[in-house]
């Protein structure tokens, strides 16, 4: 059961009736690779305002080193185009690692075919960057309907 | 002050230098973090010098790389699509096409046009009122 708290969206437990709900409920946790600064500030600061927890990488490595030390994250917002590892080839690499976790590919491409060879290493979906209150709301509506 | 930095604002956006993104980012900053827009404007400063700066170091050095020029206008192009910088983000965009391209005939001359306009446009006004109010 996700349930919203505050208009910010958190995970509860459906298995138990709870006086608190706070106390059965976690938040949601993303992370948010890119190596741009600014955009990982952005990004971060805009999916805080929906109640989530995040957390930044620089590139493709440092994600895949995240998930590899035992951190697990319910979304991943994963740029395309980063040094050391670009998020093709870490989407690549985390699927095939078994991560589950909703990846939502982030570029300033615009070209349909870069975008769809993007998709084809295991997005759950890719937007244009930079994200804007309406497609994170989307994402949110999707990790809703997946979580659930 | 306010004013002034109101007007200088509006005026971005009616010229075409700022764009829907620069709202976003204001939408964003409440009171647990009031000081938001002029964060972001002062760190796309300080990154946007250092891209300017690196970029002319490149166009000094023969032959042209033209790879690390493409990435240095990908990131300068990254940085201002996020904080709303419209018409420098359509600048990085054309001369991004040059570098691809290859094409060194006067590429010289235009980037370093590029970089002379970008320092002298209304944006780094804008920005660096930001950063020093």
């Amino acid at each position: 059961m996700v349930v919203y708290l505050a208009g910010k969206m958190v995970i509860g437990s459906s298995k138990k009736v709870v006086a608190d709900p706070i106390e059965e409920v976690r938040r949601i946790c993303a992370l948010v690779v890119d190596d741009d600064p600014l955009v990982r500030r952005i990004h971060g600061m805009l999916l805080a305002r929906y109640g989530l927890e995040t957390e930044a990488a620089e590139n493709g490595k440092e994600a895949i080193d995240l998930f590899l030390s035992g951190k697990t994250f319910d979304l991943v917002l994963m740029d395309m185009e980063m040094p050391v590892m670009d998020g093709l080839q870490a989407t690549q690499r985390l699927r095939g690692m078994g991560v589950s976790s909703m990846i939502v590919g982030v570029t300033a491409r615009g070209l349909e075919a870069e975008k769809e060879a993007f998709m084809a290493t295991g997005l759950d979906a890719c937007c244009v960057k930079p994200l804007n209150a309406e497609a994170v709301i989307s994402v949110l509506d999707e990790l809703a309907k997946k979580l659930l | 002050m306010h004013r002034q930095l109101g007007n200088m604002k509006q005026s971005l956006f009616d010229q075409g230098y700022l764009d829907e993104q620069f709202v976003q980012l204001e939408e964003l900053q409440d009171d647990a973090n009031p000081n938001f827009v002029e964060e972001v404007v002062a760190s796309y400063y300080r990154d946007s010098a250092r891209l300017l700066l690196n970029i002319e170091q490149a166009l000094e050095k023969k032959p042209l790389d033209f790879m690390k020029l493409d990435n240095y206008m990908h990131q300068f192009k990254g940085s201002s699509s996020s904080i709303g910088a419209k018409k420098v983000k359509f600048e990085c965009t054309h001369f991004r096409e040059h570098c691809r391209a290859g094409n060194g005939e006067g590429l010289l001359d235009k980037l370093g046009l590029f970089t002379r306009h970008v320092a002298q446009s209304k944006e780094w006004k804008f920005c660096t009122m930001a950063r020093n109010f």
